[in-house]
Order: C-alpha cells, then structure tokens, then sequence
C-alpha cells in the first residue's frame, strides 16, 4: 500500500503523540489529538498507508503504549527514524506497527508519495523514482512483527505448547 | 573463552547473565531473562493488561512476583479516574497481587516498601522505571502490551546492554544536588545519550550520595535515554534496604556485583562534581539544560515540587530549608505533591510540611499528578513553572502554552520566594534574611 510521508523533526515525545489530558479516555479520542501539539490537524489528515519519517530520538518520554497504538489506530504503515527511544520501538513492535531506522533520511520531502517495504528494509519514494535503504530489523523482531504483534505471537506460542502438551498426553508410550 | 579467569564484566552483564541462566552475555546479542519482579501502576496496568490476559487465556506467571501501586489516577477526582481506580481495586484482590493503594508513585514506593534487591532482574509499567536501578538492580520500562507478555510468561527479550559509565569525581558543593548533576548531563549527552544501553553512575560523588539522592540520578536515566541506570550497591544500599525490610539473604554477595575493573565498556565521560552549579532547563527538554546563573531573568506563576523525581523526603527537606521563614514571592503559587505518604508522614514529623503550609504552598495528593498531565491541577495558558520534575515537554503539564522550566527543589524553593527564576546558593549562606 502506499502512502505520503509526514516529515517530522527530531526528539517528538510521548506527549505530542499522546497527550495526557485525553490517557483517560479510549484510543478513538486520544488519537484525534495525536502530534496536534507539532502537526497541528495531522489525525485528520492523515490515511492509511501513510508513513511517518523523522529525526532522531523518536517516541522519547513515557512508556505510554498509546503513543504507538494512536499511529496504528490512525492506519499509518508505519514510521521511519534517524533514531527511535527504547520503550517507544519496542511498543511499536509489540503493537504490529512497523519500526525502522535509516541511517540517513536522503531526500525525502514531506508529503511526497511513498510506499514501506518492511521485509526488504526499503522506503520506496515514487515521484523520485528513489529507495530509501532502511536498516534491517533483528530476526526476533521480524518474527514478532510478522505474526500481528506480541499478543498473536504469544496466542501461536501457547497454541503450540497445548498442542504438544495434547500430544504428550494422547500418547500412550512413556 | 578458556581459562579459569573469567573475563572482566560489567554490573549490567552479571545480572542479564544470571536472569537469562547463562554463564557469560555479551553486548549485543539477544536473550529471554527470567523477570523476578514485575511493577504496574493503576494506568499502564490492570486497565490495559487485564484484557490482554483476558485474550490469551492465562493467568499471572507468580502473582508474588507482581506488585500493583495506585499512583497516577490518585485521588481519582474525574468520574473516569474513580472508575479506573475501582477496577485496579478490583483486580489487584482477583489476582492477590502486593498492593500499594495511595500510598505514592510506584519509583518511591517500590523500594520504600523493601520489594527491590541488588541482582534482580526488574520490569516497570512506567519509563521512570530506571529508578530501581539506584539499588544495583536492572529496572527498565515497557509497555502494557509487553508487561502482558511478562506477566503471562515471567519472560521478557533483552539486547545485552552496553554500558556507559559516567564517573563524578570530587564532591557536590552545598545546594547543589543529584538532580543538578541529571540537568547537566542531559545537556551534555543529550536526551538520546544513553543510546539504551546501560548507564551506570560511578565514582566518589556517587559513593557520597544518600539512596533518595541516587534513585534521583537513576531516575532520570530515562531522559538519558538509558534503558536501565545503575549504581553498585554497597553499605548505604544495604542500611536503607534493612530499614525497608527488604530480603537481605545473599547480601554477601552483592558487592561482587559491582562492574569489574577493566571491563569493557562503550563510553567511559568523567565529570567533577565540585565544579557542578545549580541547574535549569529551559521550555521545552531536560536537555535544554545550563547553570542557574546563566538563566534569563524570569518571572515564574507557580513553582512545582512534586513526582518520583523530585518530592522524596531529601527534596522536601532541602526546600524546607529555604522556605523556612520566607514568604513566597508576589503572585507565586506553590503547590507540593509529596513523592510517598511514608515520606510527607516523616517531613510532617520533622516539621517541613509545616513550612511549607506557613509560606502558603498548596498541598498535593502522593500522586504523579500534574507530572504526568493528570488530574484537575494542571497548568493553565501562558503559565510559566519552575519544577522540580523530570520532564518539561511541551503541554505535558498542561496547556501547550505554558512554559516548565527544571531545577532541583532548592532552586525551586528559591525562585518561589524571589518571585522569579532564582540561585538556591544565596538564600543558604544569607540563612536569616530574604533575598
């Protein structure tokens, strides 16, 4: 799926991308306030398959898992960095929203159309007819990502073990 | 690796290495540790990982390894805040977990409550989760969705940390503190300075420091953006656990704990603590951080003390100390949130929460409160704050217009009686007059 790429800076925060005031509430409210402090209107902007790109250090602050899960509930493919805080990538992850790291953001301009190859490490910029090359993710993570999430790869894991488990015990040798 | 010697390690890998039951990690690569004790509060956790245990049809890995502490909703003074206060009630009974209902933020709590040992393996429903890391134990922070992961499998991935080890030589001078000695290095190293990797605090400052004044320091590896930020334990760990009544068995071998000499480790910055000023960070980072003495003039309209990072009894105590017999400056609100009840029940025993009551401050629930963005105090358009937080990001306090600066509660209890951004020094050495 494509998409058009928002251009942020470095350093956007946990607030900015979910704001305490609305925590209390659903993540349909929260995400409507999503980067309105930095991109005033973004969550009404955005559609799905867009992607974010920004600087360093992105998703600093809070361990607040709504900061992820706002960005995926506004259907983004997912968000490219310089750098990503260590809570905010590891949520990502565990939420199924794509995370990856560019070793240099190159030419890409705000609002141009792109597509996310996550397996391939890639951001595809169509108008300049360019690839971005992404670096690739850790084969726990791809494995992680590739089954939705932490909470699917956990329901596969424990499928897995009842099942030996059923095995086991349907076997009658010892 | 051959020999009998084994190659010399840092405190980060010992613990991995114990947690993941392997002889030797290094820096890198990925393990499953065993957690021996999981933390959520009444925010990140019953409310969010209730119906994710829910879906995966389990039930907690050890509910003695979980501890449960109401601190972000406290008092619970919306409808929907009572609401997720009941239901965190509710849970912590169903799933008989240790519970801390109201008693103050989780970081202060923990430890307070003697749930911390060196060695331990720890995740934390919060980002200030790093705090364990004062006593020699390797806290970090995740989310729901992963604390869901750890309560229904008491496993978590780690990347084998590096470790950047950050050396204070010489001595803090008065009224300067371990929150002064965070500001700075948030201007140094940035918010992204830690990389994620370990961040270990060593050297004679360190060794000087009380445990409150350390859990300041580890606390703020998180706007390091450490994963974890360690101290090796030694005597004043150990008197403090003591008086917690924590588990003191294998206390013999904590000091073994500590980070080899020789080993390996990514970034080695050395400071010196007796050239260290007072600090302040300016709108909108930590990291916009410089001497107080280089601050612009600025008038402030409400000063801040409050949260695990700045309301233990040590900060308390050192505000009181410039509080006593001032008045607050024209037009100043403070407003003081208490890190722990234990803590606010010791001050208002030593009569520091009667300073604070006779300057006029405004006493806070023990709660994250307007820190964290909650609650009905939170700070109004074009406010400009002093606080003795962690954080200054833009609106997280309250409106987007609003201006947080940082300091230490001394620096906080001095601009709130000169009326303006102020050196705590002056009011020390000046003890009986104003400034």
């Amino acid at each position: 799926m494509s998409g058009r790429i928002f251009l942020l800076g470095d350093d956007v925060d946990t607030d900015q991308l979910a704001p305490g005031a609305y925590m209390k509430g659903g993540i349909e409210a929260l995400a409507a306030h999503c980067l309105e402090g930095v991109r005033p209107g973004f969550a009404q902007e955005v559609r799905p398959g867009d992607i974010l790109v920004a600087g360093r250090n992105f998703g600093v602050g809070s361990s607040r898992e709504q900061a992820a899960e706002a960005l995926k509930h506004l259907g983004l493919a997912g968000v490219v960095a310089l750098s990503f805080a260590g809570i905010f990538y590891r949520n990502a992850i565990n939420l199924g929203l794509p995370v990856l790291t560019a070793p240099d953001l190159g030419r890409v301009t705000d609002g141009a159309a792109a597509r996310l190859d996550v397996s391939a490490a890639r951001l595809e910029l169509e108008a300049a007819g360019e690839t971005l090359a992404l670096d690739p993710l850790p084969d726990n993570l791809q494995v992680l990502l590739a089954d939705g999430g932490l909470v699917p790869h956990l329901k596969k894991r424990f499928a897995k073990e009842r099942n030996k488990e059923h095995d086991r015990c349907a076997d009658p040798r010892p | 690796m051959t020999g009998d010697t084994p190659s010399p390690t840092t405190l980060a890998q010992k613990i991995v290495a114990r947690a993941s039951a392997r002889d030797h990690v290094t820096p890198g690569e990925i393990v499953t540790a065993r957690v021996d004790l999981a933390m959520i509060h009444d925010s990140g956790g019953p409310r969010r990982v209730e119906p994710i245990l829910k879906d995966l049809g389990v039930g907690l890995f050890d509910a003695s390894k979980v501890v449960l502490i109401s601190d972000h909703f406290v008092p619970g003074d919306t409808d929907e805040g009572a609401r997720i206060l009941e239901l965190t009630r509710q849970w912590a009974k169903e799933r008989k977990v240790a519970f801390h209902d109201g008693e103050g933020i989780c970081h202060v709590v923990l430890p307070e409550r003697g749930h911390l040992r060196p060695g331990m393996l720890v995740v934390g429903g919060d980002s200030h989760s790093p705090t364990g890391g004062a006593f020699g134990a390797y806290m970090f922070g995740v989310g729901a969705t992963e604390m869901a992961g750890v309560l229904a499998t008491g496993e978590i991935w780690l990347k084998v940390p590096d470790t950047i080890l950050l050396e204070w030589r010489g001595r803090l001078s008065r009224g300067v503190t371990a929150k002064d000695m965070m500001l700075a290095l948030c201007g140094r190293l940035g918010m992204d300075g830690g990389k994620y990797q370990a961040v270990e605090y060593t050297g004679e400052a360190i060794a000087a420091l009380s445990m409150q004044e350390r859990m300041t320091l580890s606390n703020m590896a998180a706007e390091l953006g450490g994963q974890a930020g360690l101290i090796a334990p030694d005597a004043t760990t150990a008197a403090f656990l003591e008086t917690a009544g924590a588990d003191m068995s294998g206390k013999e071998i904590w000091s073994a704990l500590a980070t080899d000499p020789g080993a390996p480790v990514l970034e080695h910055h050395v400071f010196d603590a007796s050239a260290l000023a007072p600090q302040v960070a300016a709108p909108h980072s930590p990291a916009n951080s410089a001497p107080v003495t280089d601050a612009p003039e600025t008038p402030v309209d409400v000063a801040y003390i409050g949260a695990c990072t700045g309301a233990k009894y040590e900060d308390l105590r050192n505000a009181a100390a410039i509080l006593r017999g001032r008045r607050l400056g024209k037009g100043v609100e403070l407003l003081v949130a208490p890190a722990s009840k234990r803590d606010q029940d010791r001050a208002a025993a030593d009569g520091i929460m009667a300073v604070f009551e006779e300057a006029g401050a405004r006493i806070l629930p023990n709660a994250c409160g307007i820190c964290a963005g909650y609650g009905t105090d939170r700070l109004g358009e074009d406010v400009t704050c002093i606080s003795s937080t962690a954080r200054n990001f833009k609106g997280r306090m309250g409106a987007a217009s609003s201006q947080v600066w940082l300091g230490s509660p001394l620096t906080v209890a001095a601009s709130a009686i000169a009326g303006k951004i102020a050196d705590p020094r002056a009011f020390l050495q000046d003890d009986g007059g104003t400034a």
